[in-house]
C-alpha cells in the first residue's frame, strides 16, 4: 500500500532525465573553495591559515558552538588564501581557498569499496564519528546531523525516517545512490537506529522509484528493524513534516519541533555519509549530485569533491549550454538561482539545473481571479493568494494572524497559480518581516 | 547572462485564458442544442451579446479605466457575452442586449477594479438589472424549435411558469399531466426558456469536461443540486400537489445552467471547499424558495447573486483546515 500525505502537494513534471546514468567520479578541479557556511547554524571557525599544506581529510574548521558542522578537507594541496566567495545563497560569504596538489589522503581514512558490516562502538562513539566528519543533513537544508541525534531533553525518539523520496523534478541523485549503494546505506542506517536507541527504520521512497524499492526491500531483510514504504508521488513529500505524517499518520503540531511525533528524519544521502564516517573514517568530503536540463548534453549523476565549482561539473556533461539562461543549484521547485558558474559545491547541494532562456522567464503577472487552487495545493493549510494581498498592503500584524510564519516555501501555490502570481515572493517577504516582529516583541519582554 | 529569481524555477502552464477558454468549450453542447432549439434568435442574441461585451471592455480600458491592463485576449469577457446571451430569451430586442452587455462590463466588472476583482457574477448581475428593468420583453419567453424567427418568434410559457401557474390552483399532477415528460425536458430541444436553458444533459456534458480539466470542483455544483433537491423534496413529500417534484425543479429553468456554469465563477465563489458547500447549499435552497414562495417563477440568478454578497463573509469564516492543527488542539 503506497502511503502519502493528506493536505495539498502537486504532481510536477518529473523530468528525471539522468535517471538511469551510473554514479562517476570526474577529474579533480585546480582549486577548491570551501565556504565555511555550508550548513545551518553558525559557520565553523577556520583553524588553518594561508600556505598550510594539508591532504584530503584534514580538519580545515572546527564546528563553533553546538548547531554547527566541523569542515575536512576535500583534497590534497595548499592553502592559498582565505577570502570571501559568493556561494549559492547569492551573498559573499568567508571561504578557505586550496590549490589542489595531487591527491593524497589521510591515512587512517579507508578508501577501499570493501563492504564493512559490523560495528562495534558504542552510541555514543558513532555520534562523536559523526560529529567529527561533519555531516549535515544532505537533502538541501543542511541541518547539522548530530544535532538532530540528540533529541532535546522531554524528547525521545520512537521511530527513524529516512528520506528516499526525492521528490523534486529532474534530479536523481538519492536514486542513483541508492540503487548503487544499498547495502552501505541500511548499515548507515543501523547506526543511526543504535545512535537514537530505536528500534524501527522506515525507509520512505516515492513510487517513481520502483527499482529501488525493490532492490532495498529485498536488501532490507538482513537488517532486522529496517521497513522500506513505497510512497504515492506528490511534492512536497520530501518536506519533513509531509514525510513524517506520510509514513506515521501524525501531524507535526504547528510550532513544536519534529521529534514531538516521535520521529526523526534523515536524509538517504546521509544516511550513506554516516556509513562512510563511521566504518570507513571518511569525513564528509564528496557527495553525488545531479546536473541536468534539457539542453544539457549528457544529464548526469557525479560523484564530487566539496568545493568543486559548479562549472566543472557542466563541463564535465557536456559544456555549458550556450543557451543558458538560468543555473539552479537544487531542483526547479526549491533550488535557488545562481550569480556565476563558479558557486563551489557544497554539503547540501543535490543538483545543478540548467535552464535554457525561454525555461528561466516568469511570465506577466494577472490579476488574482480567486480560483483557490492556492488553497488547494497548499500543504500546510494556507491561503497563499490573501497572504499575497495583505503583504501587498504591508500589513504585516494581519500576516501573522494567517500564519505566514508556518509556510514551509515549497512553491506549490506558485507553480499552480494561472495568474502568474509570485505568491512565494510574498510569503517569504511576510516571513522576514514578521520574523523581525516576533523578535522584536521578544527583545521587549 | 544568468537570470536571477527565487524559486519556484517552474510553472504548471495553467493560466487565466486556458480556465476561460475551458470553459467556453464545455458550454459548447449547451450552446450547440440552444442554437438548435431557438434558431436564429439564438444566433443574434449570442453574436450581439459577445460582439458588445468584447468591444464595450476595449473602450473602457483604452477611454475610461485607463490603469487597467487590456485583458480580452483572456476570455473573461468573451465568456461573460456567451453567459449572458445563454441567460437571456433567444427573441429579446438588440438594443435590450447591449444595454445588458454594457451595464455587465462596465458596471459589474470594470467598475470593481476589472478581473477578479468584481463582487458579482456580471452575466448574471446584467440579467438581473435587464429583467427588473425591462420585466415584459425578459419573460416573454419564445416556443422552441422556430428556426427562422427573432423578435417575431411566438411567446409561450415556461415550464417554471407552468409549475408557478399550477402552484396557485394546487393542481400540479393536473398541469405535468399535459406537459411533456420530465426525462424530455433533460434531453432539451422542446423546452421555452433561455437559450442556456434548453437541455439540462448538454449542460451536465459540460460539467462532467470541467471536472475532467479540473477547472472546478464538484463542491459547488453538488452542494447546490442537493440543497435543491432536499428542500423541494421537502416541500413535495407535504404537498404533492403544490410543490412540483425535485427533478422537475432540477431538469428545467436555469438551475443547472447556474449551478454548473454561474455559480462557479472563480471571482465571486467562496475560496474554501468547505465555504463552498455553505454557498452551494444556500443558493439550491434560496432557488427552490424564490420558486417556490416568491413572485418570480425563477430564482436561480437571485439565489446566486444573494451568495456572491455573502462570499467575502464566508471566506472570513470558513478557512482551510491547517497541517497539524488538530494536534495542537489535543495538547
Amino acid at each position: 500500500m503506497l502511503k502519502t500525505f493528506r493536505i495539498g502537494g502537486i504532481h510536477p513534471p518529473e523530468n528525471k532525465l539522468s535517471a538511469g546514468q551510473a554514479i562517476r567520479k570526474i577529474e579533480l578541479p585546480a582549486q577548491v573553495v570551501i565556504p565555511l557556511s555550508q550548513h545551518l547554524g553558525a559557520p565553523a571557525k577556520a583553524i588553518v591559515a594561508k600556505g598550510d599544506e594539508v591532504k584530503v581529510g584534514t580538519l580545515l574548521a572546527e564546528a563553533n558552538g553546538f548547531v554547527s558542522a566541523s569542515i575536512s578537507s576535500p583534497v590534497s594541496g595548499k592553502i592559498t588564501k582565505i577570502d570571501t566567495v559568493i556561494d549559492s545563497s547569492g551573498y559573499a560569504k568567508p571561504a578557505i581557498f586550496i590549490e589542489v596538489i595531487g591527491d593524497e589522503w589521510l591515512p587512517e581514512i579507508d578508501r577501499s569499496s570493501d563492504l564493512k558490516r559490523e560495528c562495534t562502538l558504542s552510541s555514543n562513539e558513532i555520534l562523536e564519528k559523526i560529529k567529527a566528519a561533519g555531516l549535515v543533513g544532505m537533502g538541501g537544508a543542511a541541518f547539522p546531523t548530530h544535532v538532530k541525534l540528540v533529541p532535546p531533553p522531554d524528547f525521545k525518539a520512537e521511530i527513524l525516517i529516512i528520506n528516499g523520496v526525492e521528490c523534486e523534478p529532474y534530479l536523481t541523485a538519492d536514486h542513483q545512490l541508492m540503487l548503487e549503494k544499498s547495502e552501505e546505506i541500511l548499515v548507515g542506517v543501523t547506526l543511526l537506529m543504535k545512535v537514537l536507541n530505536v528500534t524501527q527504520a522506515v525507509i520512505g521512497i516515492e513510487a517513481n522509484k520502483p527499482d529501488a524499492i525493490k532492490l532495498l526491500t529485498e536488501k532490507a531483510t538482513a537488517y532486522p528493524g529496517i521497513q522500506i514504504q513505497g510512497l504515492k508521488m506528490c511534492y512536497p513529500q520530501g518536506g519533513e513534516k509531509q514525510l513524517i505524517e506520510a509514513i506515521t499518520g501524525k501531524q507535526v503540531a504547528p510550532g513544536t519541533l519534529p521529534i514531538s511525533t516521535g520521529a526523526v528524519v534523515q536524509n538517504i544521502s546521509t544516511a550513506f555519509a554516516v556509513y562512510e564516517a563511521v566504518q570507513k573514517n571518511k569525513p564528509l568530503i564528496e557527495r553525488v549530485i545531479t546536473v541536468t536540463g534539457k539542453d544539457i548534453v549528457t544529464p548526469s549523476n557525479l560523484l564530487v569533491r566539496l568545493g568543486t565549482p559548479m562549472r566543472a561539473l557542466l563541463e564535465a556533461c557536456g559544456g555549458i549550454p550556450p543557451n543558458i539562461g538560468k543555473l539552479i543549484a537544487g531542483g526547479p521547485m526549491m533550488g535557488r538561482s545562481l550569480t556565476n558558474f563558479d558557486t563551489p559545491i557544497t554539503k547540501g547541494s543535490s543538483g545543478i539545473l540548467a535552464f535554457n532562456e525561454t525555461e528561466s522567464l516568469r511570465q506577466p503577472i494577472e490579476n488574482c481571479i480567486r480560483c483557490a487552487k492556492c488553497i488547494g495545493v497548499c500543504p500546510i493549510g494556507l491561503e497563499p493568494y490573501l497572504i499575497s494581498i495583505v503583504a501587498d498592503q504591508n500589513d504585516w500584524e494581519e500576516l501573522e494572524r494567517l500564519h505566514v510564519m508556518e509556510c514551509i516555501e515549497c512553491g506549490c501555490c506558485q507553480f499552480t497559480c494561472p495568474a502568474h502570481r509570485p505568491l512565494l515572493d510574498f510569503c517569504r517577504l511576510g516571513k522576514s518581516k514578521v520574523g523581525a516582529l516576533l523578535r522584536q516583541r521578544a527583545a521587549k519582554k | 547572462m544568468l537570470h536571477i529569481s527565487s524559486s519556484p524555477h517552474i510553472h504548471s502552464g495553467d493560466s487565466i485564458s486556458r480556465n476561460m477558454y475551458g470553459v467556453l468549450i464545455a458550454l459548447c453542447p449547451a450552446l450547440l442544442v440552444g442554437f438548435a432549439t431557438f434558431g436564429l434568435g439564438a444566433l443574434i442574441v449570442t453574436a450581439t451579446s459577445i460582439s458588445c461585451c468584447l468591444l464595450f471592455e476595449w473602450l473602457l480600458v483604452k477611454y475610461l479605466f485607463k490603469s487597467q491592463k487590456q485583458t480580452l485576449g483572456d476570455g473573461s469577457a468573451l465568456l461573460t457575452g456567451v453567459l449572458l446571451a445563454m441567460n437571456l430569451p433567444s427573441n429579446l430586442p438588440m438594443w435590450i442586449i447591449i444595454l445588458g452587455s454594457l451595464f455587465a462590463i462596465a458596471v459589474v466588472k470594470m467598475s470593481f477594479g476589472g478581473l477578479g476583482c468584481n463582487l458579482f457574477n456580471p452575466a448574471l448581475a446584467a440579467r438581473v438589472f435587464l429583467l427588473i428593468s425591462f420585466p415584459v420583453q425578459m419573460t416573454s419567453w419564445p416556443k422552441p424549435l422556430q428556426l427562422t424567427q427573432y423578435v417575431d418568434a411566438e411567446t409561450g410559457a415556461t415550464p417554471l411558469a407552468l409549475m408557478k401557474a399550477a402552484a396557485k390552483g394546487g393542481d400540479m399532477e393536473g398541469m405535468l399531466a399535459q406537459t411533456k415528460h420530465i426525462w424530455d425536458y433533460f434531453l432539451g430541444f422542446n423546452m421555452g426558456g433561455s437559450m442556456g436553458e434548453a437541455s439540462a444533459l448538454a449542460l451536465l456534458i459540460g460539467l462532467v469536461y470541467l471536472l475532467w480539466r479540473r477547472i472546478i470542483t464538484w463542491h459547488i455544483p453538488v452542494s447546490i443540486f442537493v440543497g435543491a433537491a432536499g428542500f423541494s423534496g421537502i416541500l413535495h413529500i407535504m404537498a404533492p400537489n403544490t410543490y412540483a417534484s425535485p427533478l422537475m425543479h432540477l431538469f428545467t429553468g436555469g438551475l443547472m445552467l447556474g449551478a454548473i456554469f454561474m455559480a462557479t465563477d472563480y471571482v465571486t465563489s467562496p475560496m474554501t471547499h468547505k465555504g463552498q458547500l455553505i454557498y452551494g447549499v444556500m443558493i439550491g435552497f434560496l432557488t427552490i424558495l424564490i420558486r417556490s414562495f416568491g413572485a418570480y417563477p425563477e430564482g436561480v440568478s437571485f439565489a446566486i447573486l444573494i451568495m456572491n454578497a455573502f462570499t467575502p463573509l464566508i471566506n472570513m469564516y470558513c478557512k482551510p483546515k491547517r497541517f497539524g492543527s488538530q494536534e495542537a488542539a489535543k495538547v
